[in-house]
């Protein structure tokens, strides 16, 4: 399968929802009125692009009416989709790994699908030929360690660990210099889940970010900190990329659970308010089901009909 | 938040027009828009916030304004007293079977916090003199076994796993007898996480209730959620006829409106709120804070309710 064909299978259900739903407020009338924006407004609402964003793209849209004396509701619905490109672009992909060690920390709320995308990350990267190692920086919640091991075990991918509620610091100091004596090619950190606003768990990840800037400078590794977003969340993931990424400098966001019906419109919003490059999409429970986020693409997925 | 002050923009909505005696169409609309704005911030599901801004309407045009009132806070009291009444209010508890064991049995998406909340009930009813038996129902996720048998260690209260290997259906068969024979008059069957269109995997859960009948089926619900949580809610209720929900991670900032959206779609009560990550961190749901809690607005209701 190739790319657009799988990214456009795993988004099917995304796109069965959003498509119907736009082409039904475009098509199928005569004028363009109060009626048509209402609904654009409810598709954008349950798609959770998020009500600034979504307020946002109706007033533009609005003003494109006037500006370029748009009557047919059809050719609104090409001006939305390019104001829908336009939020979604300049962002890259997937990572570039392009220093000696490269080094990915990955951060997120509780359960929003950090170490199963870090297995994915892992996978692809194996299947490279890259020399990948995982460090267990959860070791808090049970069976974090465990998990991430099970996962290293399947990829054939080292992980370093310690006791289950050491200090996740020391964890990650000890991963950055085993990758360094081991020349491993990408180091990815595991860390527990946290709510945004747990301000002491915050201080530790800032903790954690430290020492391993404080190493990777020494060797001139580069690292990144890549915030996996739920896709099934709504507004709340606007805070949660804020405050991470005054915590910590987030570079990338990785959206996963797309395969549900959630319609991951989030993606708009954080792109949009806080400028954070979406870089990966999950779309299952396995290794294998990780995309990288292209805006074009992912668009044209969302609004091609080939049901 | 751009609407955690709701009641200071109605307040300002309402100033200019103080002292009339009755609320007009025209004041009212401008004051739902507002209440609107909230819910959908919030996100309270597009169609749910829809017919409530429509009933509030007819309950509130014409009507007298009470004198220790400003109008805007009229318009507050009503949409508080729908609030409460679509979010229930009496506390509902688990049916306790009079035949032990009493069977709890979890559900949710992946990473709603299934396995933790199982944990929790395991200790709360511990605590209430009931004898609990934790049973490792999910047999996909990496070291998720593991990760309640952490949990059973942290309780001192018994795990009952037959691996991986088997069959969750079988799984749950198999808790009875050891119930029996163990003594444990309560069991508590953990889940896999699934997504509520994964055909496959709501079969399954469907055959284990078949299977053991359980007294009790709790959806477990992410407070983060966005608007897909009607479609969560609707399908596993359509499928499993669940008796409650346990709404978790509200010790963030989501305002969560899912819980608003999933009693208007199912008429299911939210049993309990978990609160954190910690075994003790779970409450009783308090629909009247939730309200609040939806709006953004603690402080002014307590105003309203001393009036
Ligand atoms: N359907 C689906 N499930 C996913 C996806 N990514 C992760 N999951 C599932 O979501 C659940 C949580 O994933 P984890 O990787 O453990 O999440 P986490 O962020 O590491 O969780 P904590 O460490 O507890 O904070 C697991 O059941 C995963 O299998 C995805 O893209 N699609
Ligand atoms: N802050 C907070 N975290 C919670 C709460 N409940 C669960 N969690 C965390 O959320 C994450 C996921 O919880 P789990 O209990 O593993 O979720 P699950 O539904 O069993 O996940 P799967 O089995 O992968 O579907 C873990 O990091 C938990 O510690 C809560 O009320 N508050
Ligand atoms: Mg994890
Ligand atoms: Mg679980």
């Amino acid at each position: 399968m190739g790319f657009l064909q799988r990214l456009k299978e795993g988004l099917r259900k995304t796109k069965q929802g959003f498509v119907d739903k736009v082409s039904n407020v475009f098509s199928g009338r005569t004028n363009i009125d109060d009626d048509l924006f209402e609904e654009l407004e409810e598709v954008l609402i349950q798609a959770d692009v998020g009500v600034k964003t979504t307020f946002a793209l109706i007033e533009k849209l609005q003003e494109d009416v006037e500006t370029e004396n748009i009557t047919e509701p059809e050719e609104l619905m090409n001006y939305f989709q390019k104001e829908l490109q336009t939020m979604l672009q300049n962002q890259e992909g997937g990572f570039k790994l392009d220093k000696k060690l490269n080094i990915i920390m990955v951060v997120g709320v509780n359960g929003a699908g950090k170490t199963t995308t870090i297995a994915k990350i892992a996978g692809r990267y194996k299947n490279q030929g890259k020399k990948v190692m995982l460090a267990a920086g959860d070791t808090f919640r049970a069976g974090a360690i465990e998990q991430l091991q099970i996962w290293g075990d399947r990829l054939g991918v080292n992980v370093i660990a310690q006791q289950e509620g050491s200090d996740a610091a020391a964890v990650a100091y000890d991963a950055v210099q085993s990758a360094r004596a081991r020349d491993v090619d990408l180091l990815i950190i595991d860390t527990a889940g946290r709510l945004h606003t747990q301000t002491n768990l915050m201080e530790e990840l800032k903790k954690v970010k430290r020492v391993i800037d404080r190493e990777a400078a020494e060797i001139a590794a580069g690292v990144e900190v890549l915030l996996v977003l739920d896709a099934t969340t709504g507004q709340n993931a606007i805070a949660q990329a804020k405050l991470f990424n005054q915590a910590v400098n987030v570079d990338g966001v990785a959206l996963t659970k797309l395969d549900g019906t959630a319609k991951g419109g989030i993606v708009i919003a954080v792109k949009n308010e806080l400028g954070l490059p979406i870089k990966l999409i999950g779309v299952g429970e396995a290794a294998e089901d990780l995309q990288n986020f292209d805006p074009e693409e992912f668009i044209e997925a969302l609004f091609s009909s080939d049901q | 938040m751009i609407f955690s002050n709701l009641a200071e923009k109605l307040q300002d909505t309402f100033d200019k027009l103080r002292g009339k005696g009755k609320l007009n169409e025209k004041d009212v609309k401008a004051a739902l828009k507002e209440v609107k704005m909230a819910l959908l911030e919030a996100d309270v599901n597009y169609k749910v916030v829809k017919k409530f801004i429509n009933k509030i309407e007819e309950r509130a045009v014409g009507k007298e304004v009470m004198e220790s009132l400003t109008p805007g806070q009229h318009v507050i009291k009503i949409v508080n007293e729908e609030m409460q009444e679509l979010m229930g209010g009496s506390k509902e508890e688990i049916a306790i079977s009079s035949e032990p064991p009493t069977i709890i049995m979890m559900a949710g998406l992946q990473g709603s916090g299934k396995t933790t909340s199982a944990g929790k009930l395991a200790r709360k009813f511990a605590k209430d003199g009931k004898k609990p038996l934790l049973v490792a129902g999910d047999v996909y996720r990496p070291a998720a076994i593991r990760q309640l048998q952490v949990l059973g260690e942290r309780l001192e209260i018994p795990v009952f796993s037959m691996g991986d290997d088997s069959d969750p259906v079988d799984i749950a068969r198999g808790s009875i007898n050891y119930a029996a024979s163990h003594n444990c008059d309560l069991i508590i069957l953990d889940t896999a996480g699934r997504l509520h269109i994964d055909q496959e995997m709501m079969a399954e859960l469907e055959e284990v209730k078949a299977a053991v009948e359980p007294d009790e089926i709790l959806l477990v619900v992410d407070a983060m959620t966005g608007q897909d949580a009607v479609n969560v809610a609707k399908n596993f209720d359509q499928r499993l006829d669940i008796n409650g929900v346990i709404l978790t991670k509200m010790d963030g900032d989501a305002r969560g409106g899912a819980a608003l959206s999933i009693k208007a779609i199912t008429g299911k009560p939210i049993k309990f709120a978990g609160t954190g990550e910690k075994l003790a961190d779970l409450e009783e749901f308090h629909p009247d804070r939730m309200a609040s809690r939806i709006l953004g607005m603690g402080d002014v209701l307590s105003l309203i309710e001393k009036a």
